[in-house]
């Protein structure tokens, strides 16, 4: 046997992006680049107003306009748009309003749809949507959420409450812990100590980079829909369960698509419409978005009040933690909708070793955005909880955060853990990722260095804050969904197929938005089959190509997805293997799979996987009774969710005499098990983390008393940029999740989810000598200056806009605008 | 985020530009690098029939020499204005304005003259243009006039310009030697200022013998700091005698309360700003 070098492995390769270059150079195609022959354009009428009747709506000016081919409201859709689903109802007993995706009676947030031009050009619609005389009789909006879950002013008069859903989980009835009274109780009475916090998890807009567009062609045997939509498999399903259209007779695409973070888990008014529309018309209809119109009317995310109580031992170890959210779900119960506070049910209690713990969440009905699924959806509310109480309990005892997390977090041989919220914890290693975190981070040096500063009282004040948090993800056990009333599975499909060339085509129901699915899956089944990287091609995100699956969000994919695809990729080498055998003229039992070849152990004879697939191809000489196909299905439905984790440390410096932060340090050790590509990997942490540093620093979706979204541009609603970030510094443990092969766990939320505490964290830690522990979120200048000066820093910003694109002084626009 | 419709004008000569405002009134608006225009037009908070583009007169481009003053064609962008030697060593607040003003994208299309006929108290080049008395040149059909800075400015968004007249350049008197600072304060980077300070001083063995401080955004134009301009003049350029004299820098502000800051809190900026602003300039 002459000896060989052993081929390189992909998995745990740097690879560059298969899909960089096209989207990098824009030759792709975008929803909103489709143009088919005849296509009509839409342009939606939105109410100005949060809550109002719609008495009137006069369309005759602007069907009369150039070209416009009718103008259509919620009254003349009637029963034929269906009402918008909600996939969650968490109680049996949920109120849900009805959702038409355009308002018939009454508009109950401001961007709701309230009627409809369809135009041969874009601009003809928007123009024409200038002349729609709409008039509204004002009703009182649900805005402030504690007022709303009072039911001082409600946002649906019909349903008579603004509470939607009352979800409960508590240790002692689940028998999972003890009574989270009686420990509160307990340290309230006898020496232990009781924390009581309210913190605000602000409302974020998602702000993906490509607005949402939908185009519906009605005239093939199917009606194909493209929509810039993280969930093609969904959608295809609901708009036919809503709209009564067999399912086989829709097919939906999702063809490259600009970024989600949740953003896109959504069916959409404006799918509906169009679709109805295009239906109505036997046209093709686009409809894009406008940024004002995605930031307005797209769902929004977070929005809770968060009360808490935690209990400890005067040493400092925990004994119970009771959660009471309020989570504001904007005018409508949306598809995920109040299953969001409900995902982060089980990730209060985090790493720690809660005896009792006792979690509510009330929904409630609101005259703004509605609300859901956002980067992390339910964990980053969880995080930023948990790790800012760890870290006031360390306050409170006067010691260094990390040796209160210690004193109370898992230790790493006593995974698996069944933690007090249920949940099965399969491994992890919180004092390996510590210990790392500490010492690239300088841990030592930069608490010295506060000292210093404090005790000079420099104008510049320095804060270290922690996070060591973990989350769940790879959604999901399927009966796990079943015993909360999800409305779908869990699982995920993959489909092999060996070309005549040796070439591999995957197909994923997995639907890429940025992630990089088509370099990651090719690596995969690269090794697995022993192909070369460039001759597998993934294919994913439509509904015809890959007819089944349950799309990309909750960090699902790879431990979900990519476990459906190894086991494809096994199914198809064990296919092979007697057509192998049988021309190798050896048995098969005698054969060993290795790179890519069928080898006769003990002997250099064997043949490549190619060469079965060309021999299974021409199926001139196959064994008796084996098919001419080496394709392979696989679905898999994983048994337990996967728990990524990590250490966070982050120095903030704070200047004094204005309040202004600024990033000094930032560490992170994550550990998400095996690595798939590095590249890809440090490309998720980077944004993941910018993004929940957004929500500590910048973010805020911001309304005025009158409803109206004053941050509704990017001048007023702060990304970041690169400009706003330092460089971050990435490192990993590995611990392999035992709950997929490949021994990988989730990492497109994990930066979010543990960022946004240990930004705040650090603030506060920055500012605690000024008798501040706490700084609302986003930690604005303003906020933080008022802090330090008064001790507070819970106050809410300005409810108005700086008008820098104003025209004062110049004739307003002309025309009849709508009102 | 579509413009209703209007028709283009691109005139080569300030005569045609001048002739076709005179046609049009106030169906017309100039655009010059559109940055503050284009969305405004995208909004549709205006709908002009008529969009006159100014960015095809040669003449109104560029930085020149003319004794006491440098002169800045109203149509030169932020980025030919920021590298322009001239400016740099007569005018140095104004290159220092321009280093953090908007983003490059916005500079390459931007000019300074259409950043100071829009007005906005926000915007980074009226506290310098105040600061350093400059004069504006508005050329109308009777011919040209010349208004100063402090005259410009009239409210919010809102110039001496009439609606018949174009701003064709700006003079600046020289103040060769002074040194000069902006201190700007945002949350992100590319943003309007929350509060800034435009600080040009001329020090003396360590003595400020001159200072002019420009705020931006502390009301509804532009605003000198005249108190503090006062207190400073044979103040040592440290620490203590500064932040002594800039304690004032907010009296008779009017600064609007938003998102980023409410009135109060951007008083209290405009002193620590000042400052810091009148200490970079006088290099302590
Ligand atoms: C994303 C973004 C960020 C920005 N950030 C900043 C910032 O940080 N700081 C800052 O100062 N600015 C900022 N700006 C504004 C920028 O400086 C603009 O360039 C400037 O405000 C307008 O200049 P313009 O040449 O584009 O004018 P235009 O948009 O073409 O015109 C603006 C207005 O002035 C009128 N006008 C223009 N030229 C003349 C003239 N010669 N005579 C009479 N009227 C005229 C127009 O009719 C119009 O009403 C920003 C803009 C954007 C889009």
């Amino acid at each position: 046997m002459t000896a060989t070098a052993e081929p390189q492995l992909e998995i745990g390769r740097d690879r560059r992006r298969k899909e960089d270059q096209r989207l990098i150079t824009g030759r792709t195609r975008w929803t909103d680049n489709i143009t088919l022959p005849g296509m009509l354009h839409l342009a939606m009428v939105r109410s100005p107003f949060a809550h109002a009747k719609i008495t009137n709506i006069d369309t005759e000016q602007a069907k009369k306009a150039p070209n416009v081919v009718t103008v259509v409201t919620g009254k003349d859709l009637g029963e034929e748009q269906g009402s918008l689903p909600n996939a969650w109802p968490i109680t049996p007993d949920q109120v849900t309003p009805p959702h038409p995706p355009v308002a018939i009676d009454r508009a109950t947030f401001a961007g709701e749809i309230v009627a409809v031009v369809v135009a041969r050009s874009a601009a003809e619609a928007r123009d024409a949507a200038e002349l729609v005389d709409v008039d509204y009789e004002e009703l009182p909006a649900a805005l402030d959420l504690k007022e709303a879950a009072n039911d001082t002013t409600l946002a649906h008069p019909d349903l008579g409450t603004n509470k939607s859903a009352l979800w409960v989980f508590d240790s002692a009835e689940a028998g999972t812990g003890g009574n989270v009274d009686e420990a509160i109780q307990k340290a309230r009475e006898g020496d232990g100590i009781v924390i009581e916090r309210e913190y605000r998890q602000q409302r974020l807009i998602p702000a993906f980079m490509e607005p949402r567009s939908t185009v519906v062609d009605p005239t093939g045997e199917q009606i194909t829909m493209w929509s810039a939509t993280q969930i093609p498999h969904i959608l295809r399903f609901l708009l036919a369960a809503v709209l009564g259209v067999s399912e086989s007779k829709v097919r939906v695409i999702a063809p490259d698509v600009g970024g989600g973070f949740g953003g896109k888990l959504q069916t959409t008014p404006e799918e509906f419409i169009t679709m109805v529309l295009a239906r109505r018309l036997g046209k093709p209809i686009k409809f894009t978005e406008t940024r004002s119109e995605s930031m307005m009317a797209a769902h929004h995310g977070r929005d809770q009040w968060q009360k808490l109580t935690l209990s400890a031992e005067k040493d400092g170890t925990v004994t119970g933690f009771k959660v009471e959210l309020l989570a504001d779900l904007g005018a409508h119960v949306s598809l995920v909708g109040g299953g969001v506070p409900v995902l982060g049910a089980f990730m209060f209690n985090a790493i720690y070793k809660f005896p009792a713990y006792h979690f509510a969440v009330q929904t409630v009905l609101t005259n703004k955005a509605w609300t859901d699924a956002y980067r992390g959806a339910g964990r980053p509310e969880a995080t930023y909880a948990i790790e800012r109480m760890m870290t006031e309990l360390a306050a409170e005892l006067g010691v260094d955060p990390l040796e209160i997390r210690e004193k109370n977090w898992i230790k790493h041989e006593e995974f698996p853990f069944t933690t007090v919220a249920g949940l099965e914890y399969d491994s992890g290693n919180y004092e390996a990722a510590t210990a790392m975190a500490k010492e690239h981070f300088g841990y030592d040096e930069l608490r010295a260095e506060q000292q210093r500063r404090r005790e000079s009282n420099d104008p510049v004040q320095l804060g270290i804050g922690v996070s060591t948090f973990t989350e769940m993800c790879g959604l999901a056990p399927s009966r796990v969904l079943g015993s909360l009333d999800y409305g779908a599975g869990g699982w995920e499909h993959a489909t092999v197929r060996m070309l005549a060339t040796g070439k591999v085509e995957v197909i994923t129901g997995a639907s890429a938005h940025g992630q990089g699915h088509e370099t990651a899956f090719s690596q995969i089944v690269a090794d697995r089959l022993g192909v070369p990287f460039e001759d597998v091609e993934v294919l994913h995100g439509d509904t015809q190509v890959a007819p089944k699956g349950l799309d990309t969000y909750g960090s699902r994919s790879l431990v979900v997805g990519g476990e459906a695809l190894v086991r494809a990729a096994d199914k198809v080498i064990e296919k092979a293997k007697p057509i192998a055998a049988h021309m190798l003229e050896a048995s098969a039992d005698d054969l060993e799979f290795k790179a890519g070849r069928f080898g006769v152990k003990g002997t250099d004879q064997g043949v490549a996987m190619a060469e079965v697939a060309l021999a299974t191809f021409a199926a001139h000489d196959l064994p008796d009774g084996v098919e001419p196909s080496l394709d392979c299905d696989a679905t898999f439905d994983p048994v337990n969710f996967n728990y990524p984790h990590g250490t966070h440390l982050c120095a903030m410096e704070v200047d004094t005499e204005t309040g202004a932060v600024k990033m000094r340090k930032y560490t992170c050790v994550d550990d998400i098990g095996n690595v798939i590509n590095p590249l890809i990997v440090a490309g998720q942490v980077h944004g993941g983390l910018v993004q929940g540093i957004a929500q500590a620093l910048w973010e805020e979706a911001v309304y005025d008393d009158s409803g109206t979204l004053v941050s509704a541009s990017f001048v007023d609603y702060l990304v970041p940029t690169a400009a706003d970030t330092i460089s971050f510094d990435v490192d990993h443990t590995t611990t392999p999740a035992l709950t997929n092969t490949l021994g990988t766990k989730g990492v497109g939320e994990a930066g979010t989810i543990a960022s946004t505490p240990a930004v705040v964290n650090a603030v506060v830690d920055a500012i605690r000598q000024f008798g501040v522990n706490d700084v609302r979120m986003p930690c604005t200048p303003e906020r933080v200056w008022k802090a330090i000066n008064d001790g507070g820093g819970g106050d809410k910003t300005t409810e108005a806009a700086a008008p820098h694109f104003d025209d004062s002084g110049e004739t307003a626009i002309a025309d009849g605008a709508s009102e | 985020m579509i413009p209703a419709q209007f028709d283009y004008l691109a005139p080569t000569t300030v005569e045609e530009a001048l002739a076709a405002l005179a046609e049009h009134g106030d169906d017309a608006k100039i655009i010059a690098g559109g940055q503050s225009l284009l969305p405004v037009l995208r909004m549709r908070l205006n709908a002009p029939e008529f969009v006159i583009d100014i960015g095809r007169i040669d003449s109104l481009r560029g930085v020149s020499d003319d004794g006491d003053a440098i002169v800045i064609g109203a149509m030169t962008t932020h980025v030919d204005v920021g590298k322009d030697p001239l400016v740099a060593e007569h005018a140095t607040l104004v290159t220092k304005a321009i280093e953090h003003l908007a983003d490059a994208q916005v500079r390459h299309r931007g000019t300074f003259g259409g950043a100071l006929a829009h007005a906005d108290p926000a915007g980074d080049l009226g506290a310098p243009a105040l600061a350093l008395d400059a004069e504006f040149v508005i050329t109308g059909s009777g011919g040209e006039r010349r208004v100063a800075a402090a005259d410009f400015f009239e409210d919010f968004m809102t110039t001496a310009i009439a609606d018949d007249e174009i701003l064709t350049s700006v003079r600046i008197p020289k103040h060769t030697g002074w040194g000069a600072h902006y201190e700007k304060f945002v949350r992100v980077a590319h943003q309007w200022p929350i509060v800034a300070v435009a600080a040009t001083v001329k020090t003396d063995g360590g003595t400020i013998s001159e200072a002019r401080v420009g705020l931006t955004n502390m009301g509804s134009v532009p605003l000198r700091a005249t108190s503090v301009e006062q207190a400073l003049v044979g103040q040592p350029a440290t620490d203590d005698a500064v932040r002594r004299a800039a304690a004032s820098a907010a009296e008779g502000t009017n600064p609007p309360s938003d998102l980023n800051g409410d009135a109060d809190y951007r008083k209290h900026l405009a002193t620590v700003l000042t400052r810091r602003a009148v200490l970079a300039a006088a290099g302590a």
